[in-house]
């Protein structure tokens, strides 16, 4: 290797990766007899003993209904419930654990805001303002918004390394936006997007703003406030936590004025056939029994991010990621769909020849597991003129050794259609 | 299970060299087929003459491996047939395809080369696309999805 390119090489990481793997009981097992090779976090991620534990023992010794007992298994549930919310501000940067609301994922939280917020303050004439690159849960919400209250939903296009286009943004956005909603982070193509250019602009139109952080709070430590965004939602089972928990953080100005979206106990404080009082912020978005195991298993996850030190393990994930664009973009045939300069552990990729479904079940061969599909996020497909992408994403748990077998088996796959 | 299982030689010919991949002129029937999870799109028309016996039978679309060539091995082996024999083979594909039916050569030919997929219960779908297609091509047409 020359002296030129160890300088090109980005300077190894100090993170123990073999030891944290230990952690995860579900990364040691053969699959079609070889060792499994995960590479599908970005859809859901996996969850470390301690997670797993952490939910056990609230089940073995706590479990009680929140909120509502004076037993003392109800006051501990309560504690361990609050402690989870108090952990994930903290982690977040929330000015306030009133702002932390749960929900059941990302999904929920974004439509709460939609039907919440957006009924009250959307009208005719409004505009919403979303990207191209958008997940469904990012669309979805604001297209029934938009059809109940007769505003429009405006989409700023998508350049062809799967960047937002700030120039179109420009343009976009103006006096009739309401809200501009965009994901942080691209799930189907890595694309870690430009959020204080486009805060700016929304702000600048007097508009509020909406970060979709499914993929965002895996991959970097989120501070709400530098972000200086209004809403910020996210999902628990993404970030090494239990699936059917999320986070909906918002401006505590913001939510006392938003009405509840969904009436049930625990967000009242009083009710009568005459009159019902809504509970206070955050109780008054969460309606019915919580999920309270995964909140605390979500407690647990973000104990356990701090831990093993959060930045070295995103810095250790980017360094997989320029190793796994250079592996994988060295297979002859390959095509990496989305370059952005600025990307998460995420690499969609096209095989010459190769339909997506058969790249996946091939590698599941080689004990590797990949999304295959649209990911849900079908415009940014037709956008690309494909019907759906191969798309592998690393956790800090992944190997190099585990890209290099993606190479190899996709080399396989291209020789079974050879 | 082997992947050489699933992806037989047959399987990737008819993958790579797609028979009767064109449209048939109407008056025929067609049908489009959906398969919203993968994104696959197939197009089915099929002619049957007076005796009610299939003349022609083509397809178009983008899909797997296994979803193209199960539509081309179901082109090659539906013509000639009587709707009732058709409809027959059908129930019969569905059976080998969903494993509660044995995949006997005799009786279904080359299309024996899809009974692998039933070791991969998420690509079920893929191989049994067309023949939900033409079901309703053959029962007056419209859009079948296997959601």
């Amino acid at each position: 290797m020359s002296e030129a390119t160890l300088r090109a090489t980005p300077p190894a990481v100090a993170f123990d990766v073999e030891a944290v793997r230990q952690d995860f009981p579900v990364l040691h097992q053969d699959v079609h007899g070889k060792p499994l090779a995960y590479l599908d976090s970005a859809a859901s991620a996996q969850r470390p003993t301690q997670v797993i534990e952490a939910m056990g023992e609230y089940y073995r010794r706590d479990h009680a209904n929140v909120h509502r007992g004076v037993h003392t298994l109800s006051q501990r549930a309560t504690e361990a419930f609050e402690g989870a919310r108090e952990k994930i501000s903290g982690f977040i940067n929330a000015p306030s654990s009133r702002e932390v609301i749960f929900t059941r994922g990302t999904t929920e939280a974004i439509n709460l805001v939609a039907q919440s917020w957006g009924r009250t303050n959307v009208g005719p004439g409004d505009e919403i303002v979303i990207s191209y690159l958008e997940h469904h849960a990012n669309i979805v919400p604001w297209q029934m918004l938009c059809e109940q209250t007769g505003a429009t939903l405006r989409v700023i296009p998508m350049t062809q390394s799967g960047e937002i286009d700030l120039a179109a943004a420009e343009t976009i956005i103006g006096s009739r936006t309401r809200l501009l909603a965009f994901g942080h982070v691209s799930n189907a193509l890595g694309t870690i997007h430009p959020v204080a250019a486009l805060v700016k602009l929304a702000r600048a139109a007097g508009a509020l703003v909406l970060l979709d952080g499914a993929q965002g709070v895996p991959h970097m430590r989120v501070d709400v406030q530098a972000l200086d965004c209004d809403f910020y939602a996210f999902s628990g089972h993404k970030l090494f936590g239990p699936t059917g928990i999320g986070v909906l953080w918002g401006r505590e100005a913001l939510l006392r004025d938003m009405p509840p979206w969904q009436g049930g106990g625990d967000m009242i404080l009083s009710v009568s056939f005459e009159k019902t009082t809504y509970n206070d912020l955050p109780w008054k978005f969460e309606a019915g029994t919580p999920h309270i195991a995964g909140a605390i298993g979500l407690g647990a996850a973000i104990d356990y991010l701090e831990q093993i030190d959060f930045d070295a393990a995103a810095a250790w994930e980017q360094e997989l990621l320029h190793y796994g664009t250079a592996t994988l973009g060295a297979v002859d045939g390959l095509r990496i769909i989305g370059t952005a300069p600025h990307k998460a552990a995420v690499i969609s990729f096209a095989l010459e020849d190769v339909h997506p479904h058969d790249i996946g079940t091939i590698v599941d061969h080689a004990g590797i597991a990949i999304r295959t599909g649209h990911h849900c996020a079908m415009p940014v497909m037709e956008y690309y003129g494909v019907p759906a992408t191969a798309r592998a994403s690393f956790a800090f748990y992944n190997t190099k050794d585990e890209i290099d077998r993606l190479a190899t088996a996709l080399l396989q796959a291209r020789e079974v259609f050879a | 299970m082997d992947l050489a299982d699933l992806y037989r030689d047959v399987i990737v010919d008819h993958n790579r060299n797609p028979r009767n991949f064109r449209k048939i002129p109407p008056p025929c029937e067609h049908a489009e087929g959906l398969n919203p999870l993968c994104g696959d799109k197939l197009q089915v028309y099929v002619r049957v003459d007076a005796d009610d016996r299939i003349e022609d039978v083509s397809f178009e679309g983008s899909g797997c491996a296994i979803s193209v060539a199960s539509a081309s091995l179901m082109t090659e082996s539906l013509r000639g047939l009587t709707r009732p024999e058709a409809e027959a083979l059908y129930d019969r594909i569905h059976g080998m395809l969903t494993g509660t039916e044995e995949a006997d050569i005799d009786t279904v030919g080359k299309l024996a080369a899809l009974a692998g997929v039933r070791a991969y219960p998420s690509r079920v779908k893929c191989a049994s696309l067309c023949w939900h297609t033409i079901h309703s091509a053959l029962a007056g047409g419209g859009v079948v999805s296997t959601e």
